[in-house]
């Protein structure tokens, strides 16, 4: 009974848990940090904005993310999206704090961060935070 | 526009429906074995976990359950997921099913049901909310241990 009592428990609370960790991802928030640079990630950045996915290998969401990034900046000649490996630029990792993968980080042109979303992040939250408000 | 391609081969690709059953049925193995302290179900597990982590989770028991009996009925297409997501959670559980052994075996009980608690935990976000553990830890992991 004990036992069944535990087990109930550690079951809510994960369920708690679990509710809140799929609420969460793919959220677009915005950290500061300093800014990147076009050496730290070895690539060119985009004209306007700059989707900078961190992956690692025993990520299942980051191959999808990946797909979703680069369909979307597809078309855009001012947005660029670079996918790096998170285990192989640790450095950076720990400079822009990235916990999970995949994590996407907005840049600007200059290489600060305007949005981020850790998770895997749905197609409308992108193509909102990178739609210029301007127009 | 573009993307940074990794250049090195490409990694194997497995039908995702796989680990979301196999994480079902160590729940239920799991749970099982929580309630009743059961030796011999924490052993089948460490088996899946062995198999799973350091051969291939497709050579696993549960795999095998997956591909032989679950799948045909599914049918359908899928779109592949890296192995190696996977093949990491399984090692992930192989240490915590290894703790839960030596304590089953030992007789002391903390050793056995915390474990336990730990890897069902894991199997319950994975199986019910899709949770990806490598995501999780590899990275703090990385962070932790790598300069």
């Amino acid at each position: 009974m004990r036992n069944l009592v535990t087990l109930a428990i550690v079951l809510l609370l994960s369920s708690l848990y679990g509710v809140w960790f799929r609420k969460t991802r793919g959220t677009m928030k915005a950290h500061t940090n300093p800014a990147v640079t076009e050496i730290e990630i070895g690539e060119s950045f985009g004209a306007r904005l700059t989707l900078l996915q961190f992956s690692s290998a025993f990520c299942t969401p980051c191959r999808a993310t990946r797909a979703l990034l680069s369909d979307i900046t597809k078309g855009l000649h001012d947005v660029k999206h670079v996918d790096i490996d998170a285990e192989s630029h640790l450095d950076l990792v720990r400079k822009l704090d990235i916990r999970s993968t995949p994590t996407t980080l907005i840049l600007d042109s200059r290489g600060v961060e305007v949005g981020r979303a850790v998770g895997a992040p749905k197609r409308e939250q992108v193509v909102d935070a990178i739609t210029p408000m301007d127009i | 526009m573009t993307t940074q391609e990794k250049s090195a081969s490409l990694p194997e690709l497995i039908d995702p429906r796989g680990p979301r059953v196999t994480a079902s049925i160590t729940l239920l193995v799991l749970v099982s074995a929580f309630l009743t302290h059961s030796t011999l179900l924490v052993v089948i597990q460490l088996i899946q976990f062995t198999i799973g982590g350091f051969v291939s989770p497709k050579k696993a028991p549960y795999g095998i359950i997956y591909r032989k009996l679950v799948q045909p009925k599914l049918g359908g297409s899928f779109i592949g997921e890296d192995i190696r997501g996977p093949q990491f959670a399984q090692k992930v559980g192989f240490l915590f099913a290894a703790l839960a052994t030596v304590g089953a075996i030992t007789k002391i009980d903390l050793l056995f049901t915390i474990p336990v608690v730990f890897a069902l935990v894991a199997a319950f976000l994975n199986a019910a909310f899709d949770y990806c553990l490598g995501c999780q830890i590899y990275l703090l992991l990385q962070r932790a241990t790598k300069r």
